[in-house]
């Protein structure tokens, strides 16, 4: 944490710090460093589960029953070793405690930012090389959050609209999305979903420590390519409604 | 040889906790030729003959090296000039007519002293819990025991050139001090000789770091804004050997 | 006033190593009954304080910086000598030995020069175990560089930043101890007074730069490794805030001051600009391996560099020194710059300066080539004076750089104080009359990691058992006092003119009358204007502001009322050496070609002031300086 020095150098023996005696994933965890770890381990995790989230959405194109189907293979996955969707609950699980990391750490961090510079610059900032993306991380990451959670209820657990019928996937998208507020939210979700992988799946490098001057440049390419693709897949669905593509 | 009429906003604060603000200050008849601390000087000496209180900022050398100069102009550390530190910037930078903004380097950390002046031992607490190689006086071996390959020996070189000035920190828009702290540790690790100090020192110096500063969310602008140009590369460095110090098992392997 | 060498008998190569068997020790469990107080944190300050430290006395260090790490050692570029003889070209520690004492036109110690050249061979093993990066050969062994006034390769170097490099590895073992609690660290404090009771040094007063307060501490025995006084030139190479303040108030309570008239001035440095300027920038002595160095011929020349033809330049130095040419020594090239400027022929827009000129090297070597010699220094160039060096030559001027003279010591290093030492830049006792390139981060370092600590223990064990004269002791509350009254006297006088601008005046006077080149009338003329201009800074002085927080108006007006002071023991000094050397020219002493006459007959000494109570007539002191290893010779370039 942000702590003022004192104006004078005063001796100090060792480490300022008492020991702490912790398990050391945790003691580790405690560290800036370790939960921007825990923030890159975690963030590769969620870049998987939202690029299989789009490339298994993508089955809407080939219509109702393939789809629906898709919906079932993910509660059929890995049975006959464990039985009918504990498979699927263990990958739930793993992206909660994900998501739970993700967002625990990020605020963490926050606060710790907010407390290193109480006073901001009372002028305006000429930043160089800070990009948007990289500056409204905390704000692209609340909004795809608060609308993950709404876009859980509208499809899996309530819907939000008087047509939704547990178990009929395709048929409650192709209503969800009909709407155009609806389909307007979906669309500005997934921009600050891509904005925040723009950022994040570069920066994730960094500081897992994965550094090699010989690969640096493409670092900066796979994230932006990465997030198109996310971005372009997911926003590809909403318009597909709309225009007609997808849907009775 | 041009001259520039320019209007100042610098900032004045009697003390840490007095309450500060930009005091306007016009500065006509400047030389284009002059370091931007030459200009100051100029502003100083004319408030002295007005019977005013000099601004108050930190400088030593002025030639680039000694870290000492600070001062955020117009939002950016150490001003436009990239890899540039105040005192080598020069008014030619400027254009006539222009109004120029002076702030101090802001972070928790980094306490105001006066002005234009901040403390920056937090700089020093680091490098003193373990930004050494104990090597006590008089037992060193013969300097060329030891051959070090030419590309790790400029590697840390390029670490070293660190000149503690703090502008990483001022630039970063978490006060983080990653890359001063990341430059000292890559010097020292990198080398042969900081190798049998390699990871405690790396665990105290991020622990002492992360007591004063903000987190490192890899903006890169400390990179812009260092006069030295160093590279956010050693950040990703220090990254690497912070999780080896806590996961390597040397460390429960020994009972001492 | 007595002046003990204490050089210690037997042959030369001997005297050190019998000087550390005879010297007294104190026990390891006996040394943390010891205070030592160490002003400055540069090389020598630094490495001393750390070593003391680390054998395991109280160590308390001073620096005026935020950071031990801002000392103006940082910025020395080109590297540090050492006799290693890694490259087999016949070095040794002989010869360094004699190289300095040659290179110092004779006016060294034989017995120091000789330890210098001894311990730099550890200074390096010391600084790369600590970490310093040097440069290395491909094969990883360390790289040399050769230097001006040595025929063999002993300078190591990291890039252009040795100073940095040197200091950043004294510092990093200076926190090490900070850390471990054996060194108490006072940043941003500046020492005021010394204080010295019985006859011996007790301690220091001390002031809060932060809040103005004035404290005493007071220990077994003070260092002072406070640099040099280059600044009283105002325009030198050296940091704004490098003052002499230290050595001065050491000097007004006894210590003697050694040959202050010894000021080396560096040939290549950037010209003035304008009135404003506020310090001068060193461009690396190497330049000169592939510059030529000329002005034009006609004092009226007005066309740009290119468009003047060959038949019209003068390329001085080529002409007057045919086997040195650009590469004569600093001191040489120097005059020879004064002398054609000074005959209305310098060029740039104040003509203040003359051309080095890379465009034969770029046409022969490539661009390429020299931008890998030279990139970082050409880079440097052009962002001060908005001029790329491979488009038109660089103008140079020389300016001051290094000050030989300082606090008399012994071989021990102790002044003539009891209990009080002086390390690096401020003392006299290695360079003579001048130093050579590379020198001094040799013995800042020796000074403070490998004589200090092995002499001052000399000094402590007869007294163990005694405490610190306490800080209530009447002398540290009379000299408190006296410090409190002085800084308040500066505030009260209420006058007009600033302190910025009396330095400027007082630069200027050392520099037209005490500079490069100097004679009886500039001296005198220069005693008789130091004191008028003094009276008016005591009685027209403007200092805005309080003095009870930051306040670095009133910082500055305490070091120039100590300048004022020092800049006349330097004329005095001048004008009493009636002999041209070194640093030290006198135009009345000349060949009839115009270079340096010594007279070793009656001035193969070194010259000491004591302190009188009247800054204009100090008394002066004598220490003759024998010569039984090296033979006295005259200096020749040509």
């Amino acid at each position: 944490m942000a702590t003022t020095t004192v104006a004078r150098g005063k001796a100090a023996a060792g480490s300022t710090k008492a020991k702490r005696k912790a398990p050391f994933p945790v003691e580790f965890y405690r560290s800036a460093l370790g939960k921007k770890y825990v923030m890159a381990i975690t963030g590769i995790m969620l870049m998987g589960f939202v690029f299989a989230h789009m490339v298994g959405n993508l089955k809407m194109y080939l219509g109702a029953e393939d789809f629906n189907h898709y919906g079932e293979f993910l509660r059929e996955l890995i049975v006959p070793i464990l039985p009918r969707t504990v498979a699927l609950w263990l990958l739930r699980l793993g992206l909660i405690g994900a998501f739970g990391l993700h967002i625990h750490s990020a605020y963490s961090l926050t606060r710790m930012n907010h407390a290193a510079r109480t006073v901001k610059y009372q002028s305006k900032r000429d930043y160089i090389a800070a990009n948007f993306a990289s500056r409204t991380m905390r704000w692209t990451g609340v909004i795809f959050g608060l609308f993950l959670i709404w876009h859980l209820f509208d499809l899996s657990w309530t819907g939000t609209g008087a047509t939704y019928v547990r178990g009929e996937a395709y048929q409650n998208v192709d209503h969800s999305l009909s709407r155009f507020p609806v389909a307007g939210l979906y669309i500005v979700a997934n921009l600050a979903l891509g904005i925040h992988l723009f950022h994040g799946a570069w920066s994730l490098f960094q500081s897992m420590g994965w550094n090699n001057p010989r690969f640096n440049a493409m670092r900066r390419n796979f994230a932006a390519g990465f997030a198109a693709i996310i971005v372009i897949g997911n926003v590809s669905f909403p318009i597909a409604v709309l225009a007609g593509i997808v849907g009775n | 040889m041009n001259e520039l009429n320019l209007t100042l906003k610098i900032w004045r604060q009697a003390g840490p906790d007095a309450p500060g603000s930009f005091d306007t200050i016009a500065a006509p008849g400047i030389n284009d030729e002059m370091s931007f601390l030459e200009m100051l000087d100029v502003v100083n000496e004319r408030l002295i003959n007005e019977g005013k209180e000099a601004v108050v900022f930190d400088h030593d050398c002025r030639e680039g090296i000694c870290g000492t100069c600070s001062l955020m102009i117009n939002g950016q550390a150490h001003g436009p000039q990239k890899g540039t530190a105040t005192c080598q910037l020069h008014m030619r930078k400027f254009h006539d007519g222009q109004e120029i903004v002076i702030e101090p380097w802001r972070a928790t950390a980094f306490p105001i002293v006066k002005d234009l002046m901040v403390d920056r031992s937090a700089f020093d607490r680091i490098v003193e819990s373990g930004g050494y190689i104990t090597a006590e006086t008089g037992g060193a071996s013969d300097a060329n025991l030891t051959p070090i390959p030419k590309p790790v020996a400029d590697a840390a070189m390029d670490a070293a050139a660190c000149i503690g000035c703090g502008a990483c920190v001022a630039a970063c828009p978490n006060s983080a001090a990653n890359l001063f702290t990341a430059a000292k540790v890559g010097h020292l690790n990198l080398l042969p000789q900081g190798q049998a100090e390699r990871f405690s020192r790396v665990e105290a110096m991020v622990d002492t770091m992360e007591e004063f500063f903000g987190s490192c969310t890899n903006h890169g602008e400390c990179q812009e804004a260092c006069p030295k140009e160093i590279s956010i590369d050693f950040i990703a460095l220090m990254n690497k050997d912070y999780l080896k110090s806590k996961f390597k098992n040397r460390k429960t392997l020994s009972r001492g | 006033m007595e002046l003990n060498s204490k050089i210690p008998d037997g042959p030369i190569a001997e005297k050190w190593t019998n000087y550390k068997f005879d010297r007294k020790l104190v026990n390891p469990a006996n040394r943390r009954k010891y205070d030592i107080i160490v002003v400055g944190t540069g090389l020598a300050g630094g490495a001393a304080a750390a070593t003391l430290g680390e054998q395991g006395y109280n160590v308390k260090a001073f620096t005026f910086h935020d950071s031990p790490r801002r000392a103006h050692s940082i910025a020395a570029q080109g590297g540090i000598n050492a006799a290693k003889n890694y490259k087999g070209d016949g070095d040794s520690v002989y010869r360094l030995f004699y190289d300095t004492v040659k290179g110092g036109d004779f006016r060294s110690r034989e017995a120091n020069v000789y330890r210098l050249a001894e311990e730099s061979v550890r200074i390096i093993d010391q600084m790369t175990a600590q970490g310093v990066p040097f440069a290395r050969e491909y094969g990883g062994l360390l790289d040399n560089r050769s230097f001006g006034g040595a025929q063999v390769s002993r300078t190591f170097y990291a890039r252009g930043q040795t100073g940095q490099q040197l200091l950043l590895g004294v510092y990093s073992q200076l926190a090490r101890q900070i850390g471990l609690g054996n060194v108490e660290l006072h940043n941003r404090t500046e020492l005021i007074d010394v204080v010295v009771v019985d006859g011996k040094a007790a301690g220091i007063v001390v002031r809060d730069l932060l809040t103005g307060e004035v404290t005493s501490h007071s220990a077994h025995a003070v260092v002072l490794a406070t640099g040099g006084y280059s600044n009283a030139f105002f325009l030198s190479t050296n940091a704004m805030a490098c003052n002499a303040s230290a050595a001065w108030r050491a000097h007004r309570r006894g210590a003697a001051f050694a040959n202050p008239c010894y000021t080396q001035i560096h040939p290549t440095c950037i010209p003035q600009s304008d009135d404003f300027q506020s310090k001068l920038t060193l461009m690396s002595e190497s330049l000169r391996n592939d510059g030529r160095i000329w002005c034009p011929k006609s004092p009226d020349e007005t066309r740009s560099p290119e468009l003047i033809p060959e038949e019209d330049r003068d390329y001085y130095l080529e002409r007057r020194y045919p086997s040195f040419g650009n590469l004569a020594p600093r001191d040489i090239a120097s005059r020879a710059a004064k002398v054609v400027v000074d005959e209305g022929k310098g060029v740039g827009p104040l003509k203040n300066g003359v051309y080095l000129d890379f465009a034969d090297a770029i046409a022969r070597l490539g661009e390429d080539t020299i931008r890998e010699r030279y990139g970082n220094l050409f880079e440097m160039y052009e962002r001060i004076t908005d001029e790329s060096p491979y488009k038109v030559p660089m103008r140079i001027y020389p300016a001051v750089h290094y000050t030989m003279g300082g606090l008399w010591v012994d071989y021990e290093l102790m002044t003539t104080v009891p209990g009080l030492y002086a390390a690096g830049e401020a003392n006299f006792s290695d360079h003579g009359a001048n130093r050579l390139g590379a020198s001094a981060l040799m013995q800042g370092l020796a000074d403070g990691y490998f004589v200090l600590p092995n002499t001052i223990s000399n000094y402590l064990a007869p007294q163990l058992g005694t405490t610190p004269v306490p800080t209530d002791h009447p002398e540290f509350q009379a000299a408190e006092q006296a410090a409190r009254d002085r800084f308040a006297g500066y505030l009260a006088i209420g006058g007009t003119r600033s302190p910025d601008s009396f330095h400027q005046e007082l630069g200027k006077i050392m520099w037209d009358h005490c500079g490069m080149e100097r004679t009886k009338e500039s001296l005198q003329e220069a005693l008789r204007l130091i004191p008028i201009l003094h009276e008016q800074f005591k009685t027209d002085l403007r200092v805005t502001g309080t003095g009870e927080s930051t306040n670095q108006t009133l910082e500055k007006a305490g070091r120039i009322d100590d300048f004022f002071e020092l800049a006349q023991v330097m004329c005095l000094d001048a004008l009493t050496r009636e002999e041209s050397c070194g640093g030290h020219f006198r135009a009345e002493h000349q060949t009839d070609e115009g270079e340096a006459e010594r007279d070793d007959d009656h001035f193969a000494h070194v010259a000491a002031w004591e302190w009188t109570g009247d800054p204009g007539a100090p008394n002066r002191h004598t220490e003759p300086l024998e010569f039984d290893n090296v033979h006295l010779a005259v200096r020749s370039y040509k």
